[in-house]
């Protein structure tokens, strides 16, 4: 599915007829039909990954099988209605979180224009409260007293196919980034709906290739990208390489090492792709920097969990090997690399799934002598945590001019911010290693805009959804690249360092996409380093 | 044409209690009956909906942190919108339930050409919902003089300041002014907001036209219809009905009814509608959990302990091959799995 131009999709995003530009559709929104074409959709998953995933202990992924969005007849399992209803009862009793979101929204519509989605489609259905009325109507029909009694007349319908099609499409088109929970007077997240209407469409047989594939690698191979333990180990040797050639420092880094201090988990894409290759070439300089007694683990070499896009036992699952590997190496504690749903994995769900880590130490820094009290029962720091301290305890020979051909801006990765609370911590490492500016106000922190490709949803035959999706973040990268000529838009999220590549490549050519721990590799004066001129840093060809 | 529903369903029901108190008899009912009926069902649903949900428990804890979370000593905490202690959650739950906090954030995005995408401040709806719920809560209050005998003095102190315009006799309540402009301003917003609009259901006007309804008799009762309304009697059926030794004696007028009518239906209403989302507010767990999950362990009641990863052992069974040839550790060497076999 070819991508518009520029030209047009900027001309559609602002005149299109849509809710966002003023135009109002003539039909309720409970008679317009989701209607798949090329392009709208993200594939189903392979019929394979599907039957792997239900062949693991502990997992349900029925109804395996070849189907297509575009078809009339999904091919839904018998009784399907019931497996929905039943689903949805049954998490209306496990989450309170989903009871209050389908009972107290009031409507007010203060999320509507909070949505990245929203803004870059027009497409009602992508305004928070409605992405939600999609369940809600159900609920009410099923689970409320007014909704039995009148039906339609109290906001209720019926589960049908229709509906479930609807629910597909609008489910995806959600990255669960929380925006519009910050803004809700009642906190409602959109994420809590979304995450359950993934759950419920995987009891029929209904989810997404981009998805599952790299979730039944992750189980298998110890990473989404389903790189074996030598292939993974590869990867990182040749990184290290890469360093040694540029620096002239030779990194010591192990694997699956036992009675190693830390075990370093980050996202597999940082040892596979461009541009998080040059952030796991800046963790290895800092490490090697700091003389840390770490090991890389290859079961356990995917810090991000497409679980958490899936169903809980999924997502409990892949997270189970941070601490099996943990107390296998018998590590004092757990060191994560920058990643966005990663952290809220381990800083939300990590220690209540899988702990306690009683077999793990608080983390403390062997550097400065630094205790991480707020990691003390889940025992895993952050990258920016741990480099912040190092800095903030002048541990680290930093030469900020190594960053002179960097001009940069700092993308909150959704997260981080709204599920961490980790925004200045980033920021205290960019002021010490390279010149950076601010975007505006309400796209920032805890009012950040998703890159638009998110949980899962970075996949390329959803191109144009993507980019109008990430319009909001561009844009805003756009005003500071116009006011301030940045080039360079860091993150702490290595699912934003491959979506935003493809973002800025699109809305602002020319702007590149680095992990913060890029810069900070960059700046790094190492101890005995033969460094050649190194006119982009750790990109430098040599 | 939702909200034509609205005003037709409010319609019927002035008409219901308009006519029927005027049967002879029918007083009990309107007077008696149905206000019981209406704040059993009030109470009696509140509390089965917040049982309802404190039945579900809270598996993870997923605050929305809008704030720096506290982390390193040189960092600073955003202890309002990123808390760790309860007293910071109760701060954060104060702000929230008393002065809307979240909705002061709400901003107004447009699309311009370029495109480029502006977000401006926008504080109306914050301002209307303020300005509804206190004149609303502001009203109930001075109702309280109905059911109290001797009318203590901070009740008194209110309903002086509420009528210091000192406007006509009896003198206006600015609150009941404000809670009709609240109210037009708000349902004028469902209408004239084109995404708004949209989204509104008969669920969203109702209680609106209804509450609007509620003021409007009140006003005439109060000012311009006054045949056969005396305070005195209103009272002593209002101290009968608390005392649980409701009598009607007296004719009241019909609009005293209708006005009580309309009230029952709202507190019945209550329960099965979204205006629960006063209980909800409190609940929420985005917005009551403190954000402390990575330093304080969260217990999921229904955590399965018996799901494990796919293991370590069966992770090197199918490639240690691979592994000792690149020369990572194994916890069984290729010799000794080849002498098992």
């Amino acid at each position: 599915m070819a991508v518009p131009k520029l030209e047009q999709l900027s001309k559609s995003v602002v005149q299109g007829p849509s809710l966002v530009t003023g135009a109002v559709p003539t039909k309720d929104w409970m008679d317009v039909p989701a209607i798949f074409k090329p392009g709208n959709y993200a594939y189903p998953a392979k019929q394979e990954k599907v039957e792997y995933l239900n062949s693991q202990k502990d997992l349900n992924f029925p109804n395996a099988r070849e189907w297509s969005p575009e078809d009339d007849d999904w091919k839904l399992p018998e009784g399907w209605q019931d497996i929905i209803l039943k689903g949805l009862k049954e998490r209306l009793d496990k989450f309170r979180s989903l009871k209050i979101f389908m009972d107290c929204c009031v409507r007010c519509g203060a999320c509507a224009d909070k949505c990245h989605f929203f803004l870059g489609t027009g497409d009602p259905k992508n305004m928070p409260v409605l992405r939600a009325e999609l369940l809600r109507s159900v609920y009410r029909n099923e689970f409320t007293i007014g909704g039995k009694i009148l039906g339609k007349m109290a906001g209720g319908r019926e589960m049908t196919v229709g509906v479930l099609k609807e629910w597909f499409m609008y489910s995806y088109q959600c990255t669960e980034c929380r925006r519009c929970s910050v803004f809700c007077p009642y906190g409602i997240d959109t994420a809590e709906v979304t995450m359950m209407l993934r759950e419920l469409l995987h009891l029929v047989g209904v989810g997404i290739n981009w998805i599952l594939e790299p979730a039944s690698n992750s189980n298998r191979t110890g990473n989404h990208m389903g790189l074996q333990p030598h292939t993974f180990k590869d990867n990182v040797d040749f990184l290290a390489e890469d360093v040694e050639n540029l620096t002239g420092i030779k990194i010591n880094h192990s694997f699956n090492r036992k009675g190693a201090e830390f075990l370093f988990i980050t996202p597999s894409a940082d040892v596979f792709a461009e541009p998080g290759l040059y952030t796991a070439m800046g963790y290895l300089l800092l490490f090697e920097h700091i003389g840390l007694d770490y090991t890389w683990s290859t079961y356990a070499s995917e810090g991000g969990n497409f679980g958490l896009f899936t169903n809980n036992e999924l997502m409990k699952k892949l997270n189970g090997k941070m601490y099996a590997e943990a107390k296998r190496l018998g590590v004092k504690s757990i060191i994560g690399g920058e990643c966005g749903h990663m952290w809220r994995v381990v800083h939300q769900y990590m220690d209540t799934m899988n702990g306690p880590a009683d077999f793990l130490e608080v983390p403390k820094s062997p550097i400065t002598g630094t205790t991480f009290n707020n990691a003390a029962s889940t025992k895993m720091v952050h990258i920016s945590e741990f480099t912040a301290d190092l800095i903030k305890n002048n541990k680290l020979k930093l030469d900020k001019s190594r960053n002179s051909h960097v001009k940069a801006t700092f993308h909150d990765s959704c997260n981080p911010a709204r599920a961490m609370g980790l925004m200045d911590e980033p920021r205290y490492i960019l002021d010490h290693v390279v010149d950076w500016v601010e975007m505006p106000e309400n796209t920032i922190r805890e009012k950040t805009f998703c890159c638009g490709s998110g949980t899962g949803l970075n996949t390329d035959e959803i191109m144009e959804l993507r980019m109008r999706a990430g319009l909001p973040r561009a844009n805003a990268v756009k005003h500071v690249i116009d006011k301030h000529d940045v080039n360079t838009l860091s993150t702490v999220c290595a699912i934003d360092r491959a979506t935003l590549t493809s973002l800025m490549n699109y809305w602002n050519p020319g702007c590149n996409v680095a992990g913060v721990s890029e810069l900070v590799g960059n700046a790094l004066v190492m101890d005995g380093e033969n460094r050649q001129e190194l006119d982009e840093g750790l990109r430098t060809l040599v | 044409m939702k909200y034509a529903f609205s005003f037709l369903a409010v319609i019927a029901l002035i008409l219901i209690a308009g006519l029927g108190s005027q049967v002879p008899g029918m007083q009990y009912l309107f007077g008696i009956v149905i206000p019981y009926l209406a704040i059993m069902l009030f109470v009696g649903g509140f509390v089965y909906r917040v049982i309802q949900w404190a039945k579900s428990p809270v598996p993870f804890s997923i605050p929305t942190t809008c704030g720096q979370g506290a982390s390193l000593d040189f960092i600073k905490q955003d202890k309002l919108d990123c808390p760790t202690k309860t007293s910071e959650v109760v701060a954060r739950m104060f702000l929230e339930i008393f002065l809307f906090r979240s909705l002061f954030r709400n901003t107004k995005s447009e699309l311009h050409d370029g495109p480029k995408i502006t977000y401006e401040s926008s504080k109306w709806l914050w301002l209307f919902a303020l300005l509804f719920h206190y004149s609303f809560l502001l009203i109930v209050i001075r109702h309280m003089r109905l059911f109290v005998d001797p009318i203590p003095f901070w009740l008194s102190a209110i309903e002086s300041v509420d009528s210091m315009l000192q406007i006509g006799a009896p003198t206006l309540y600015l609150s009941s002014l404000a809670l009709l402009g609240g109210i037009v301003l708000l349902f004028g917003r469902r209408l004239i907001n084109p995404q708004v609009r949209y989204i509104s259901l008969n669920n969203d006007y109702f209680p609106l036209v209804l509450i609007f309804a509620i003021a409007v008799t009140g006003i005439l009762m109060r000012y311009f219809l006054r045949t056969n309304i005396d305070i005195v009697n209103i009272k002593n059926l209002a101290m009968g009905l608390v005392t649980f030794s409701p009598v009607i004696n007296v004719k009241i007028g019909a609009i005293f009814y209708i006005h009580l009518f309309l009230v029952s239906t709202l507190l019945a209403y209550f329960p099965f509608s979204k205006l629960m989302h006063m209980g909800g507010v409190f609940m929420s767990p985005t917005r009551n959990m403190a954000n402390d999950s990575r330093a304080k362990r969260h217990i999921n009641p229904w955590n399965d302990p018996t799901i494990k990863p796919h293991s370590y052992a069966g992770y090197e069974d199918e490639f240690r091959e691979f592994m000792v040839d690149a020369g990572i550790p194994v916890e069984k060497e290729l010799s000794a799995t080849k002498d098992e076999a």
